[in-house]
């Protein structure tokens, strides 16, 4: 798109060519009133607040395009007037409960009635019964509501739930008189306020979404509450602490709101959690699972020392990727000054997959982001299973969808509703596990240059390719003509008699016809259905931009080496830019900055996970650590962004700080390691303190810095091996979280309430003979384990899900690597 | 937003300063000196002065407290009172926190939660009278007139908290129900004739 110069209020500022008017102005700091309107989601135009005049003609700002040379007035007198009757239509029948609601002055209506200077009133309507209604996790008084649709867009263009809608008012119609005398645009947004609140699409009284609360963030008035926040506090009271979100690997913009627990407790404490609503979105799991603190903690000196003496018989650190960068750091000087062995498979896993996809792509990370997929037409994704595993990609897939009229490929073994409801665009191929590679061979085949590439690859793809004779019917139209008999009356005789006329209509035919297509072995392998190449042509129209989504399926599967191969050649030799998504939060910091083993050694030192000395900050080890939310530092995100955090409570106890001071390390506090971060692997020398962590108005991420996508030496060997036909076949298990949960972490908050289990598809529990809250064993090679089934209407199929949220359950000893298996599941 | 705040981790630092005192006197001589020159400065004659040449006037204005006691205007800022509504003789606080945020002595908390009828309700409301100014901004913000201050400076007790029970600030119920609780009429009250200058919103009914 090519920058262009437009006029405002007499500045001349640049943009895109077809920029929206309302970001443009934002972005260069000028200010046009609007409530309705989200960045990054479509225009709503419920509020027609925004109203501007664009060469002459009044338009709305939040939807009319940027073109070269525009003059835009934000304010003529006309434009006033309809905002203030606008204002004082959005005030009629407001109640002023101004003083107890939750919004507590951080309220749009307010703002915005005052800043228009509404001080009196013109309007009236009968008011209709809005009792407030609660919804599960949230709050929902119509009363308070205004309708302009925030929450509605939200949850459609964002976080593509698409849970709530509007529901009839049921309210008299508005007062003919108002029609004649009230500004014209003012009046329509009366006409449709007055036809709707807001409602469930489910048609219950009881939200059955994702849970991620987005809809109460972006809510301008105190309409939509968090159900936990309701009457907590009033927002001034609280102090926002800028971090980065602790649970996955998309590391979300957040802020604690703390406070003092109560007057008897000055202990601070985290009430609610925040975000830049325009410019980043937050899971279930970000907005809910806040109290993970490890509370209470003092100084245990015994406990130390023990831990001292630990570390001297220790051979070994297990460590999770729940970490942040300078513990990593850390970690690493240990082992240089130490030699101790670093265990962490996880992480150890997507190093070892980078290193393989580094040596074809002669980069050493990926070449995109999330924020670029929000923004990409075709989006694919192979092995991950989205929804759960970072719910920002899946927003990215759903937002490009609805905005950027995008569509894409979801490749995963388990069917899941949700991103199936995503809408139209988004093809799901559910193959069986174990056939990840021709999933990558496929997209080679659909979209690869097979000019560029590798001959032997271009003809293993041609091998699979074949001409077959299929029957079609085609609807053909054909024109016949009729004789028709018709009396009419003789005008000159008057007399009836019989005429034959000629008539000629369209038929339309059934015709079979014989047509030669190409088959694609490839797509019947992976149980594409028969519509899938037809759709996929009709999905590919006008599309531009692609990308490619990889998740943490491939970095254990047992051909992994040749997977990091065929992504680094789809990326190398198709117009797909590549994602490859970390698998838990700091995964991809971790396997920059550590040197990790293989196997766990005699003496273990765990670090939030299992061995012969535990250090933990879920508080159920030897010795405590300060959980995510207590600690200062920077996260590697999957935008290979190095993102700081900041503590939010107060943490008394030792950390891992302490014990490296200890053993000869010397820091005044840990993120005096935070220059010291290896610029080899692209870290920066930035002092933590120099790390901003906010966003500009124009939507600019100003978070920590991004990291420097290293080159390295490519082998320039670019051979591939051939998919093996090896799948997964019976009863299958699969290791993925609930939608809200990811770790020991978000297990341990009281919000996020989902029940440990093994989870079961509504469908599957249908048509099989277990039935939930049954107690199963499930057996692999690797062992077994015994718990409770839980029905989960958010995944389809067979499939059985097991969590690792639960650390009792010990899911992941069932598995040897790929997070596939087949299991034998029985009643006990 | 700004990460001044949060990049400061001496604790010791900010707003604090050393008070210059003059030198405490060391030797002897020094400290002789200084007992001389308070004693026959004559400084205590002065206020001695004007005692004994009232006392031999008779004409003597004091009050003569506590048999006698003045009068006390309305908006007198004593200790405070939490007021209840005339209509049902329900307390008058709906918990918006204006008290709490505008106090400028930080000495007013409140601990709130969703009741049983989805109001607002306090659980629990504290003045620390140890750092309250009486300036009266609490009386003043609140919508409701609920908080006010009192006349009651008689305030002796062995602790301050005496006076802060949130029960004890109440109007006590059978006061209210006698008709015999006081308006305030200090800032914060209605301004009279405030009926005539409100421009009234149309209804629709």
């Amino acid at each position: 798109m090519s920058k262009i110069v437009i006029n405002i209020d007499g500045k001349e500022i640049e943009t895109q060519e077809g920029e929206y008017l309302l970001n443009a102005a934002r972005a260069n700091d000028i200010f046009i009133p609007a409530i309705c309107y989200l960045t990054r989601c479509s225009p709503t135009l419920a509020c027609r607040i925004c109203l501007v005049e664009a060469d002459g003609k009044q338009v709305y700002a939040c939807n009319a395009k940027a073109k070269d040379g525009m003059s835009i007035t934000t304010s003529t007198e006309s434009i006033e007037k309809e905002r203030r009757a606008i204002m004082e239509v959005y005030d009629v029948n407001h109640p002023l409960q101004c003083g107890v609601c939750d919004q507590s002055g951080e309220c749009e209506l307010q703002n915005y009635t005052l800043e228009i200077g509404v001080d009196s009133q013109s309007y009236a309507i009968k008011d209709v019964d809005r009792s407030s209604h609660d919804w599960g996790h949230l709050h929902y008084d119509p009363g308070l509501c205004i309708v302009c649709e925030r929450c509605v867009t939200a949850c459609k263009d964002m976080i593509g739930d698409n849970s709530l809608k509007t529901t009839p008012r049921g309210a008299d119609a508005i007062d003919a008189e108002f029609k004649e005398s009230m500004p014209k645009d003012a009046y329509a947004m009366w006409n449709k306020l007055n036809k709707s609140v807001i409602g469930l699409t489910n048609g219950t009284d009881v939200l059955d979404c994702t849970s991620c609360g987005e809809c109460a963030a972006v809510c301008p008035v105190g309409a939509l509450v968090d159900t936990h926040f309701l009457y907590k506090s009033n927002a001034w009271e609280l102090k926002q602490i800028p971090a980065t979100c602790g649970h996955c690997s998309a590391g979300c913009q957040i802020s604690y709101d703390v406070k003092h627990t109560s007057i008897e407790n000055p202990k601070e404490k985290i009430y609610r959690v925040m975000n830049e609503w325009n410019y980043v979105s937050l899971c279930g799991a970000g907005r809910y699972g806040f109290d993970y603190q490890n509370a209470d903690v003092v100084k245990d000196e015994a406990a130390f020392n023990t831990a001292l003496e630990a570390f001297k018989k220790a051979t070994a650190i297990a460590f999770t990727s729940t970490i942040t960068n300078e513990e990593a750091l850390l970690l690493q000087k240990m082992k240089k000054k130490f030699g101790y062995k670093l265990i962490n498979p996880e992480a150890k896993a997507f190093q070892t997959f980078m290193k393989d996809y580094s040596e074809i792509s002669g980069r050493k990370l990926y070449s995109s982001d999330l924020e670029r997929v929000h923004t990409t037409n075709f989006i694919v994704s192979i092995g991950s299973a989205l929804k759960t595993d970072n719910p920002n990609a899946r927003y990215a897939l759903n937002n490009s969808l609805t905005v950027s009229k995008g569509a894409g490929i979801y490749f995963h073994p388990v069917a899941d509703p949700i991103i199936e409801g995503l809408g139209k665009g988004v093809m799901t191929v559910t193959h069986a596990p174990l056939q990840e590679e021709i999933a990558l061979y496929l997209l080679l085949d659909l979209f690869g240059d097979k000019e560029q590439m590798p001959s032997e690859i271009s003809e293993y793809l041609a091998s699979f390719h074949s001409e077959k004779t299929v029957t079609v019917t085609e609807v053909v139209k054909e024109k016949v003509v009729e004789v028709v008999k018709e009396v009419k009356v003789n005008e000159e005789t008057g007399e009836e008699e019989e005429i034959e006329v000629e008539k000629s209509k369209m038929v339309s035919k059934k015709v079979e016809k014989e047509v030669v297509v190409d088959d694609n072995k490839l797509l019947e392998l992976l149980g594409a259905d028969d519509k899938f190449m037809e759709t996929l042509e009709k999905n590919l129209k006008k599309k531009e931009t692609f990308a490619l989504m990889v998740g943490s399926d491939l970095y254990r599967h047992p051909k992994s080496k040749n997977l990091a191969r065929l992504v680094a050649l789809v990326e190398k030799y198709t117009k797909f830019e590549l994602v490859i998504i970390p698998s838990l939060t700091n995964t991809l910091g971790v396997s920059l900055i550590c040197d990790l083993d293989d196997e766990r050694d005699s003496y273990t030192i765990g670090y939030n996970t299992d061995g012969d000395f535990v250090l933990s900050a879920l508080g159920d080890g030897d010795l405590d650590m300060p959980a995510m939310n207590q600690q200062e530092g920077t996260l590697t995100s999957v935008n290979k962004r190095v993102n700081p955090t900041n503590a939010a409570i107060g943490y008394n106890g030792y950390e891992f700080n302490d014990i490296a001071n200890a053993l000869g390390l010397k820091a005044d506090n840990i993120i005096d390691y935070t220059a010291e971060l290896p610029t080899i692997v692209g870290f920066k020398r930035e002092e933590f303190d120099n790390l901003p962590n906010h966003y500009e108005n124009d939507g600019t991420e100003m978070r920590g810095y991004v990291l420097e996508n290293v080159a390295v030496a490519p082998s320039g060997d670019e051979s591939v091996d051939k998919f093996s036909d090896d799948k997964l076949e019976g009863s299958i298990i699969y290791l993925a979280n609930p939608v809200r949960q990811f770790t020991p972490f978000t297990h341990k908050t009281t919000e996020l309430d989902e029940v440990s289990g093994i989870y079961m598809s509504e469908e599957f529990l249908s048509n099989s003979d277990f039935n939930e809250g049954d107690t199963v064993k499930i057996a692999t090679d690797n062992g077994e384990l015994i718990a409770n089934v839980v029905s989960d209407n958010k995944i389809k199929g067979s499939t059985v899900v097991l969590p690792t949220f639960d650390k009792n359950l010990n899911s992941e000893a069932l598995f040897s690597g790929y997070r596939f298996s087949t299991a034998s599941i029985e009643k006990v | 937003m700004s990460l001044e705040a949060f990049n400061n981790r001496n604790v010791a630092e900010g707003d604090y300063f050393l008070v210059a005192i003059e030198e405490y006197p060391t030797t002897g001589w020094d400290k002789f000196k200084r007992v001389v020159k308070r004693t026959f400065k004559g400084e205590l004659f002065v206020g001695l002065w004007v005692v004994l040449r009232e006392m031999i006037r008779f004409d003597i204005h004091t009050v003569q407290y506590p048999q006698e006691k003045m009068p006390i205007g309305p908006r007198y800022r004593a200790v405070h009172q939490m007021k209840r509504l005339w209509e049902s003789n329900t307390e008058r606080c709906i918990g918006c926190g204006l008290c709490e945020k505008i106090c400028i002595s930080d000495c007013i908390r409140m601990d709130t939660k969703i009741d049983e009828n989805s109001r607002k309700e306090v659980t629990e409301y504290t003045i620390n009278l140890g750092r309250c100014i009486f300036c009266g901004y609490c009386a003043e913000v609140c919508p409701e007139l609920a908080i006010t201050h009192s006349g009651e400076y008689e305030n002796a007790s062995e602790q301050r908290e005496h006076f802060i029970i949130y029960e004890d600030m109440l109007t006590p119920i059978d006061k209210m129900k006698a008709g015999k609780q006081l308006e305030f009429e200090g800032f914060g009250a209605i301004t009279p004739h405030e009926d005539e200058r409100v421009k009234k919103t149309p209804l629709a009914y």
